[in-house]
């Protein structure tokens, strides 16, 4: 896995809540067995209009969001279906950071296996970069996963919180299935005591 | 000891290994897979040289992408086909049963797990699948997860899990009659809204809960995703143990499994992180009308607009919904004239779901001008209703009697709605372009699903004869 210590990038905003992952990635795109090139793919029923072309009035197709590689978005955010094909889309599309209010939990716990990181903020904060996004052109965010701060170039600061121990696996791109790995002996005795075999 | 809930006994039980400031290793005793999240799980244990720890620990189905007409003729999308094929493939390279399209007992992975006993009390159970809650309503501990995560219990059988909080969920005295417990359940969506529950394992008690057959407990499991949990469950007691009796893949030593089963219930005294009380007697039959699962109203009740909202983003959400779903807010929810109608999904395509539709539906016509179908929820469940009759009731009605599948719950396969098209739907999701593009999903019970078609609206039930 990528490791994630740091990212300053452009911001995107989507005024919504309850984003569910059959909005972020359709059905239709669930058929394939690759794990990459969904990003093309991302918001495709609100990106696109009837007949295949951008939606203009779409957020991320407008010019301003162009290139953008954090996303603002209200609370609930990757609500409803547990597919992994949702992060993998942002991901694919350039998406780093995704900051809401909240998360829904098994797309909260994806985003960490696919080196995005999400961040929780209050509602005030969140309609703080709201209004800052708003007011300027090229409205960059900086988060940093090691001191657990978001700031901007503007004077606004904050900091967050994370697991102490996804921030590590993050931070130095390991693998969760090595790392269980590790305790193989434990697995098997908990195995043996609960005879637990092959058969 | 301390008096410990249900959700503590199990996550007690399982813990392999846990130490401070790092997520519990959790043992996982059955892992569900189906063809859509797990190829490339599969292919990432291939790339690492890793297997699958306890192949007698999984089972896959293909469900969410198939045909439900005609299973003699070749899948005619090619996409979907190789996805079916890959998962076939890949149970025979890893020595994964699967339960294939020409199996008898194919269907919903939601459906066969508990339909052939492999889904037992106290157990944990997972699947890449978010209403893997289902399973929850035997007293086991099971929810959805990602693909990284089905890769990562299929190389270790276990999973990196953080302690989640508890909710109870009470519902005192009984449910009138008509309301059922799709109505119980949207309606405590409704009332804690749709992320009322994140951050949560729900644990349903009460009166009302307890007099809950097994296919509508897992009615009720099955939609606690819908409220932000990833899980939900119901204390394992004589009806579960009844239901389980003599099902294929139960203890061999049942009645032992039984003694130690009665020990899961929460003890007296155990305490929840948060618990909720409810009143079954003020639940009326359920019609969502929005755009999530929380959006929804009493069928006697009217489509809420924004003003009766007073948070900027509800307003919005509200807004956004109604202009969706083509409603203007104020209509009565019986004036809701509707084009299409879905029996089925792992929510609602068990055999009590199709008795109460048929019941319903016998004797009458469906409104000609809807479109109506019945997509039982496995093999065993259509030969089932089969074998009482139920299919000739509903085709008699006119409706169309489907193969077992997903099916336009999610319309990965054929059956989705076109634009603008109103549904009446027993799935759990009524979110934009569930159900096709432009689709508009109301969620409603299989007796109300089945009464809506008759008369081409929405009815009460409880008015209905
Ligand atoms: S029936 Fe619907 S909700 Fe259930 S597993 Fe299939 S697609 Fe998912």
């Amino acid at each position: 896995m990528k490791s994630f210590t740091t990212h300053t990038g452009l911001v995107a905003i989507m005024d919504r809540a309850n984003v569910d992952t059959d909005q972020i990635i359709p059905k239709q795109f669930l058929k394939r067995i690759e794990r990459t090139g969904f990003g093309e793919f991302l918001f495709w029923d609100w990106a696109k209009l009837d007949d295949g072309s951008p939606n203009p009035a779409f957020e991320l197709n407008r010019p301003e969001a162009q290139g953008a590689s954090v996303l603002v978005a209200r609370r609930n955010f990757g609500c409803g279906s547990s597919r992994e094909h949702a992060p993998w889309a942002l991901e694919d599309y350039g998406f780093r950071v995704i900051i809401a209010p909240s998360f829904a939990d098994i797309f909260y716990n994806n985003c960490f296996k696919n080196s995005m990181l999400p961040i929780r903020l209050s509602e005030e904060l969140v309609d703080k970069i709201f209004s800052q996004a708003a007011k300027r052109v090229d409205y960059r965010l900086t988060a940093d996963l090691e001191n657990c701060t978001l700031s901007d170039e503007h004077g606004f600061s904050t900091s967050f919180e994370v697991d102490s121990f996804r921030q590590h696996c993050l931070l130095n791109g390991l693998d969760d299935i090595g790392l269980t790995l590790e305790h193989e002996d434990k697995i098997t005795a908990y195995e043996q005591a609960q005879g637990i075999g092959v058969s | 000891m301390k008096p410990r809930t249900l959700f503590q006994k199990i996550w007690d039980n399982h813990i392999v290994h846990s130490e401070e400031g790092r997520q519990t290793i959790l043992y996982v005793d059955l892992q569900l897979v189906h063809e859509v999240t797990s190829a490339q799980a599969f292919e990432g244990l291939r790339l690492e040289g890793r297997t699958v720890r306890r192949p007698n620990r999984t089972i896959a189905t293909a469900d969410h992408n198939i045909p439900t007409t005609d299973r003699s003729l070749p899948i005619a999308d090619e996409v979907s086909k190789k996805q079916i094929d890959t998962l076939r493939d890949n149970c025979k390279e890893f020595g994964i049963r699967h339960y294939d399209l020409d199996d008898p007992n194919q269907g919903i992975v939601h459906v066969i797990g508990p339909e052939l006993g492999y889904t037992q009390p106290g157990m944990t159970i997972v699947c890449g699948d978010s209403h893997t809650s289902t399973h929850g309503a035997f007293g086991a501990l099971a929810f959805g997860i990602g693909t990284s995560e089905v890769e990562h219990v299929l190389a270790t059988q276990t999973l990196l899990q953080s302690l989640p909080k508890t909710l109870e969920l009470r519902v005192d005295g009984q449910l009138s009659p008509g309301v059922t417990a799709k109505d119980l359940i949207l309606y405590l969506i409704g009332q804690i809204t749709t992320d009322g529950g994140t951050g949560y394992c729900i644990e349903y008690t009460g009166e009302a809960i307890r007099a809950l057959s097994m296919e509508n407990r897992m009615t009720v499991c099955n939609m606690s995703i819908e409220a932000g949990a990833r899980s939900g469950m119901i204390a394992p007691d004589e009806t579960t143990f009844e239901y389980l009796r003599g099902r294929q893949y139960v203890p061999e030593d049942f009645e032992a499994a039984v003694e130690r089963w009665k020990k899961l219930p929460t003890d007296e005294g155990a305490e929840y992180d948060k618990s909720l009380k409810f009143a079954a007697a003020e639940i009326a039959p359920q019609v969502s009308w929005g755009t999530n699962p929380g959006l929804v109203a009493s069928v006697d009740g009217k489509v809420p607009t924004p003003s009766d909202y007073s948070d900027p983003t509800d307003q919005k959400t509200v807004a956004n919904a109604l202009a969706y779903m083509g409603l203007k807010g104020g209509e009565p929810i019986t004036d809701l004239k509707i084009d299409r109608v879905f029996i089925g999904s792992c929510t609602n395509g068990r055999i009590e779901d199709l008795r109460a539709a048929a019941t319903v539906a016998k004797g009458h016509k469906v409104s000609d001008h809807v479109d109506a179908m019945v997509v039982p929820g496995s093999g065993q469940v259509k030969r089932q209703a089969e074998a009482e009759g139920l299919d000739l009731i509903f085709k008699e009605a006119g409706f169309e009697w489907r193969e077992a599948g997903c099916s336009m719950c999610l319309a990965m396969n054929p059956d989705k709605l076109s634009p603008g098209e109103r549904c009446a739907s027993t799935s759990n999701r009524n979110f934009e372009g569930r159900q096709g593009k432009g689709g508009r999903t109301h969620l409603v019970s299989p007796a109300m699903a089945a009464a809506a078609a008759v008369a081409g609206h929405f009815v009460d039930i409880r008015d209905f004869v």
